[in-house]
């Protein structure tokens, strides 16, 4: 076997793993602030590859352009849903708002399933099968846009969370809940703008994801539990972890799948999951609270 | 709060048993197997609720015990002609032999709340990849027995009826365990342990045994529910008992029904089965091929209970129709 596929899938994994940093990246902004386990996240991520692959079958837009409105429409919808219904459960038995969001979930998932069918929906791109050659890697077109768009992306969130008065208003949020409420910020305000942009990550992360994994209803739980992996591994609350925990897994699965077999790849983020929940619950990069 | 029945309650418990005892002499076979699945989802649901209703420890991984029970009195069945009413030993061994191992995981090292219900679906799903790689469990294949050999009730080897009374009495019986468990030191110490966990401490409560002790009644009464559905169904695909949907079936009616009661995993199965049931016949009635509609459903119950009902429909209904004494 030529040495350079080694290279080759480390590469592929860590690209993948970028987009999986972005979707994993919303869970941690809505848990870190809200403190509620968003558990319809992956359901969210299918239903934004099912819009991207209707926008690109229907008018031909490309998931990289798509990807804005997409993200916008699922701002509306998280800040909707966080005033409307999950709002209510901030501050109730961890249990309840799990439930809660665990119904949503299994609703998407039905939803996108009677609407769409079981059958997988790719969309083909005019360069899906493009490839760059750096040095001795060939580096697929696809997954390389897709991996510079999750940064950008993220890099946008991490601007508007360091530079902007909103952005700082949140993380007093997230910081000091009484002490955010007692200097007058409109918590209820500021939490609907959190899981708003927690789903526009989703919404990104999802368009991004169908140029490189073809849409299924069945994808929702696999990809909601490998954003909590993710984020678990990274550290919850930790931006940059959401990233490193993304890659982390990114290119873990694609080894494992190089090494054992495709099918047991997950295998190993489940032990990893384990293994981190045992000897470093607060994760590679977050603090112990 | 423990639910006491007052007398009338009590008349019309006695008279309901009564009523699905004689069921078979006039139900057709089609609402016998609707009442099987009731009896299925009240007996595992309350094995579940055992573990979080009482003790408060939320798994979302309960279809691990239900597949582990199921492969291993299967496969004890299949390979060494070891029938299920010896395999249920074993097969609820192993399945507490992961409880332990989960709780052990879990409790010692304070993986708490929702992060003790990853490490629970970790586990299933771990375990579900696992056996689709396990070629002598038939792999991803799946595992199947034989349904010819009928009329040895000794095996579980029979027709509707037998599953019937056997589907029955393990939801009775659980129910009567929980009922008993509930008035017990350690039923007392679970609800502790739910309500505070450092209170419960400084009371003197071994919590992290009061916890063991909850993970390993659950998972064990679960693994007999996977018994009973190897044997019922007579196929086994780890794609299917360990899929994270199974595990959420499973808790479903105890948490519709109302989470920590006795009653409530009861109530619930006999309002969601006979509701998914109605809506797949009606579905198919008008002609739709809609595969999603019925777990739609569940999802939008699941919503609705949680907004509006949260303690579940039990106490509601116990307070509506005047069912309990509450003491204390």
């Amino acid at each position: 076997m030529n040495p350079s596929i080694y290279l080759e899938v480390v590469v592929q994994g860590v690209l993948t793993g970028l987009v999986y940093g972005l979707m994993a990246l919303g869970l941690s902004v809505i848990f870190g602030v809200v403190r509620v386990v968003n558990f319809a996240h992956g359901e969210f991520t299918v239903a934004a590859m099912y819009a991207a692959f209707l926008l690109f079958t229907l008018f031909g837009i490309d998931p990289l352009v798509a990807m804005v409105p997409i993200a916008v429409a699922f701002f509306g919808i998280g800040y909707g849903l966080q005033l409307a219904l999950v709002h209510r459960f901030v501050g109730r038995a961890e249990h309840e708002q799990f439930i809660l969001l665990i119904g949503l979930a299994i609703i998407i998932v039905n939803g996108t399933l009677l609407i769409f069918g079981a059958d997988a929906r790719p969309v083909r791109l005019p360069y899906g099968f493009d490839s760059f050659l750096i040095g001795p890697v060939i580096v697929d077109k696809v997954r390389l846009y897709a991996a510079a768009a999750a940064l950008t992306v993220a890099a946008a969130l991490f601007l508007f969370f360091r530079f902007t008065a909103t952005g700082t208003a949140i993380r007093a949020c997230a910081d000091n809940l009484v002490g955010a409420a007692v200097v007058g910020l409109d918590v209820r305000k500021l939490y609907a703008l959190t899981f708003g942009l927690g789903l526009a990550c989703v919404g990104a992360a999802g368009a991004l994801m169908e140029t490189i994994a073809d849409a299924k209803p069945e994808l929702g739980p696999v990809y909601t539990l490998i954003a909590f992996i993710i984020v678990i591994l990274g550290g919850l609350g930790s931006m940059a972890g959401a990233l490193v925990g993304g890659v982390l897994i990114g290119v873990s699965e694609a080894l494992a799948g190089l090494f054992i077999a495709p099918s047991m790849k997950s295998m190993v983020s489940f032990a990893l999951l384990i293994l981190v929940l045992a000897l470093r619950p607060q994760g590679l990069m977050g603090r112990r609270t | 709060m423990i639910e006491a029945l007052n007398p009338r309650a009590r008349v019309l418990l006695v008279g309901l048993l009564a009523a699905l005892l004689a069921a078979p002499l006039f139900a057709d076979r089609y609402l016998m197997s609707v009442l099987i699945l009731i009896f299925y989802f009240a007996y595992v649901g309350q094995a579940w609720n055992l573990m979080m209703g009482f003790a408060g420890q939320l798994s979302l991984g309960h279809a691990l015990y239900v597949g582990l029970g199921g492969y291993v009195s299967a496969l004890l069945w299949l390979k060494l002609g070891i029938g299920p009413w010896l395999g249920v030993f074993a097969a609820v061994a192993v399945a507490a032999a992961f409880g332990a191992a989960i709780g052990w995981l879990g409790f010692r090292f304070g993986i708490a709340g929702v992060y003790f219900a990853l490490l629970t679906i970790a586990f299933a799903e771990f375990t579900r990849i696992g056996f689709d790689h396990i070629d002598y469990a038939g792999a991803a294949g799946g595992l199947f027995l034989r349904v010819e050999e009928t009329g040895q009730w000794w095996n579980l080897r029979g027709g509707t009826l037998m599953f019937y009374y056997l589907a029955l009495a393990l939801a009775a019986g659980a129910l009567a365990l929980t009922a008993w468990l509930a008035r017990t030191r350690i039923g007392y110490q679970w609800l502790a342990v739910r309500e505070d966990e450092e209170a419960a401490r400084a009371l003197g409560i071994d919590v992290f045994r009061a916890k063991m002790a909850a993970v390993l009644i659950s998972s064990g009464l679960t693994a007999v529910g996977g018994v009973f559905t190897a044997f019922y169904n007579n196929s086994l695909f780890p794609s299917r008992v360990f899929d994270i949907n199974r595990s959420i079936e499973i808790i479903l009616a105890p948490i519709v029904g109302g989470l920590g009661t006795v009653f409530g995993p009861v109530v619930g199965a006999f309002i969601l089965t006979p509701l998914g049931e109605v809506l797949t016949a009606l579905t198919d009635r008008l002609g739709i091929n809609a595969p999603g509609v019925k777990a739609a459903f569940y999802g939008l119950a699941l919503m609705v209970i949680i907004v509006l009902r949260p303690a579940g429909v039990w106490p509601w209904l116990a307070r509506v129709l005047r069912l309990t004494e509450h003491r204390r």
